[in-house]
């Protein structure tokens, strides 16, 4: 199982998916970004899905699951960089990603997280 | 046909390129591509999760007006579903899901059939075809230059 490397810049988590995710390493990332939230004290994180074919019904509910784990260590999640047939298609399967804040590319994606929009 | 095992999480990834390979070269668009792969991620982790593993059968077909197509096969010997309609439900799930990977699937593919028997298994078959182009000028994609 690949594992989805976490950057910390300033008080940002930074995540950028470059593989082909499977279920385990979505769980990995889960795990990995709570332990870094606690490690760091970051209050923001950036998950940028630009190169990601396919968000299916698993890993959509992953992605709103960070968010919400987030949000329990006083960070705020934004999903950035999501393909226009990943949305098509996540809104017809069904999912809204309700509860977390999705932004076009990271550059606006930090500016939701240093409150300037 | 090409079959791939589904004994794995790597499996499901592999099925998800398999399918993504032939859904581009059967001229699908990037927006069915896209909605065929999530389908199929959804019935190949179904098959791995509540089938026990099982195989996938990816084939490329054509309609009796020449559109093509990607026909996909999920087939396992797990314990079946006793209540096809009702597992078919948006929201029904028997684990810790969303309940949302069988519904959504039949919703982003052309063609869905489920057979399933408890004790025996269950088999998923799925149509995807290609739409027309709006420089299809004869209307029977594959057949005119304006297919490509």
């Amino acid at each position: 199982m690949e594992r989805v490397p976490i950057l910390k810049i300033g008080p940002t988590l930074f995540v950028s998916i470059q593989i082909d995710l499977q279920d385990d390493s979505v769980l990995a990332l889960q795990e990995d970004l709570a332990d870094q939230l606690v490690a760091t004290g970051a209050h923001g994180v950036i998950i940028d899905i630009t190169a990601v074919e396919i968000v299916d019904s698993f890993i959509g509910r992953m992605l709103t699951m960070i968010g919400s784990i987030s949000r329990l260590f006083d960070a705020e999640t934004v999903i950035v960089g999501m393909r226009p047939a990943v949305a098509i298609t996540l809104t017809e399967l069904g999912l809204s990603l309700k509860g977390v804040r999705t932004a076009l590319n990271a550059e606006k994606g930090l500016e939701i997280l240093n409150g300037k929009s | 046909m090409d079959e791939l095992p589904i004994r794995s999480g790597d499996d499901v990834v592999r099925v998800r390129q398999h399918v993504r390979t032939a859904a581009a070269a059967s001229g699908l668009s990037l927006v069915d591509q896209t909605k065929l792969v999530t389908a199929a991620s959804e019935l190949a982790r179904n098959t791995l999760v509540y089938g026990g593993g099982g195989v996938a059968r990816v084939e490329a077909v054509k309609s009796a007006n020449g559109r093509g197509g990607i026909r996909l096969q999920f087939t396992d010997e797990g314990p079946g579903i006793p209540d096809v309609d009702l597992a078919l439900t948006d929201g029904w799930t028997s684990g810790s899901g969303l309940g949302l990977g069988l519904s959504g699937a039949r919703r982003l593919v052309d063609e869905f059939e489920l057979i399933s028997k408890p004790g025996t298994g269950t088999s998923v078959t799925v149509v995807k075809w290609s739409r027309l182009t709006s420089r299809c000028w004869r209307r029977r994609p594959g057949t005119c230059a304006g297919c490509g």
